[in-house]
């Protein structure tokens, strides 16, 4: 029994160290609104990690990196932020007209070196700034890769205004081809998306309706961008849905556990992107 | 009924809309709107978007019968639920509107009368169009109802279509 506890023990710290953490739970920011009128509007924001769209049963997400940004550029203050066991909540007081952007950008740096003929991790936090301190003076063989995780929401008040869409070139952002705040079930809408400021081209696109729970299947739409980064995204119907967009992960299926995630495996850069978006009905 | 069409009317909207009477022989159209009685435990009149669609041109906002009169302009924090005038028109607008904002109607027939050349509809270049009538009510559902009909209009002719339940029997006729 106590053998089996060790090798539990074990097993968790490995999968606990393993490069792509959540891997099978879904991150997301739910609006209670992403259209407004009005002269004092407020929308309220659940946050949280969970496997089914859009139940707070698992996890909250951690709002230490998200920030708000108003139309004209300024950052704004989350206000009544909480965070419980399964959500976290904020609002923003939406005072300009037009759109809002919502949301984090969380950048890690990951990899590993050999000293003395043993391969040793990066320690968790390193960034691209602290990567030198990082490496002990002898290390060989040092491998890394940065990823760039973007979660963002996008609101407006009044007529839809896209100043708030100009690219950080960081990581995968979008750019409205159409807005992301006027969509219609039943139309089809065309969003571009970038790769460190460049259109990304060939990256998969998830798109997940929310309601998952009072359904049979997932109904998920597996798109990807072309050439142009660009994706068209038809509503089947009205609704809130997730969407995610990520670089492509290295294949894990025959991979013996723990060395699928070998730092040698891993792409020197990965990112991935997720927003909530609501479509209207017509 | 009219006066509560008008009653916001500002100074400066008389003066940009000129003079109130109509250049003689001037066409005018005539809209009923029959908002249903409905037996439901919560009633509130139904926000009404009133709008025209030139086609292939841009949508016009000729009447928004909402809550104007609330505290802080309160009222207009539903205005989006007219979600295809918002789209449409509404989203890109100021409120109160000169002209366009009016009080919430009682159940029955309502009519509203507007005049080609004056205040929102402005002139209109011969053409099809759509009239398009739209209501949303607190804690009920909404309805959009569309009137297509060719500018300038035959005499004595009449466009009507009916919602099924939060719009009743909605009517155009044309008038010099």
């Amino acid at each position: 029994m106590k053998k089996l506890l060790v090798r539990t023990i074990a097993a968790v710290a490995l999968s606990a160290s393993l490069a792509t953490p959540a891997l099978a739970h879904r991150q997301w920011m739910l609006p209670s609104a992403t259209t407004f009128s009005g002269d004092d509007v407020w929308v309220t924001v659940d946050a949280a990690v969970s496997n089914d769209l859009f139940y707070f049963e698992h996890r909250p997400l951690r709002l230490d990196n998200v920030k708000a940004w108003a139309p004209d550029g300024s950052e704004v203050p989350l206000e009544h932020q909480s965070t419980a066991q399964y959500r976290s909540t904020f609002d923003v007081h939406l005072v300009q007209k037009g759109t809002y952007r919502i949301g984090s950008a969380n950048d890690m740096l990951m990899g590993s070196y050999v000293l003395n003929g043993k391969t040793e991790r990066l320690p968790r936090g390193t960034t691209k700034e602290t990567l030198a301190k990082a490496i002990p003076a002898g290390a060989t063989n040092v491998q890394t890769s940065e990823s760039t995780n973007r979660n963002e929401l996008y609101v407006t008040v009044g007529e839809p205004t896209a100043a708030i869409f100009k690219p950080a070139s960081k990581g995968i952002e979008l750019v409205p081809v159409t807005h992301p705040n006027d969509l219609v079930a039943g139309e089809a809408a065309t969003f571009q998306f970038l790769l460190d400021g460049k259109p990304a081209a060939d990256l998969p696109v998830t798109v997940i309706p929310g309601g998952i729970r009072y359904r049979d299947q997932l109904n998920q739409m597996d798109l990807k961008t072309g050439a142009d980064g660009k994706v068209s995204i038809t509503w089947p119907a009205a609704g809130m849905y997730w969407v995610n967009v990520t670089t492509p992960r290295p294949a894990r299926g025959n991979a013996e556990e723990g060395k699928a995630s070998a730092p040698t495996a891993m792409p020197a850069r990965r990112a991935s992107y997720v927003t909530t978006l609501e479509v209207m009905a017509p | 009924m009219q006066l509560s069409h008008h009653i916001i009317l500002t100074g400066a909207a008389l003066g940009a809309t000129g003079a109130l009477t109509a250049p003689a022989g001037a066409q005018t159209i005539d809209l009923t709107v029959n908002i249903p009685r409905l037996k439901v435990a919560e009633y509130h009149r139904p926000y009404v978007a009133i709008w025209l669609e030139p086609a292939g041109g841009t949508a016009r906002t000729l009447s928004v019968w909402y809550d104007y009169d609330m505290k802080d302009n309160e009222g207009t924090k539903w205005l989006r639920d007219v979600r295809q005038w918002w789209r449409a028109s509404g989203r890109g607008m100021k409120f109160p509107a000169d002209g366009i904002s009016g009080a919430t109607r009682a159940p029955g027939p309502q009519k509203i009368s507007f005049t080609a050349g004056r205040g929102a509809i402005g002139k209109l270049a011969p053409g099809q169009y759509t009239l398009v009538v739209e209501a949303a009510r607190e804690v009920g559902g909404r309805e959009l109802v569309r009137l297509p009909f060719a500018w300038p209009p035959k005499p004595g002719q009449t466009v009507s279509a009916a919602g099924k339940a939060e719009l009743g029997a909605v009517s155009l006729s044309f008038r010099k």
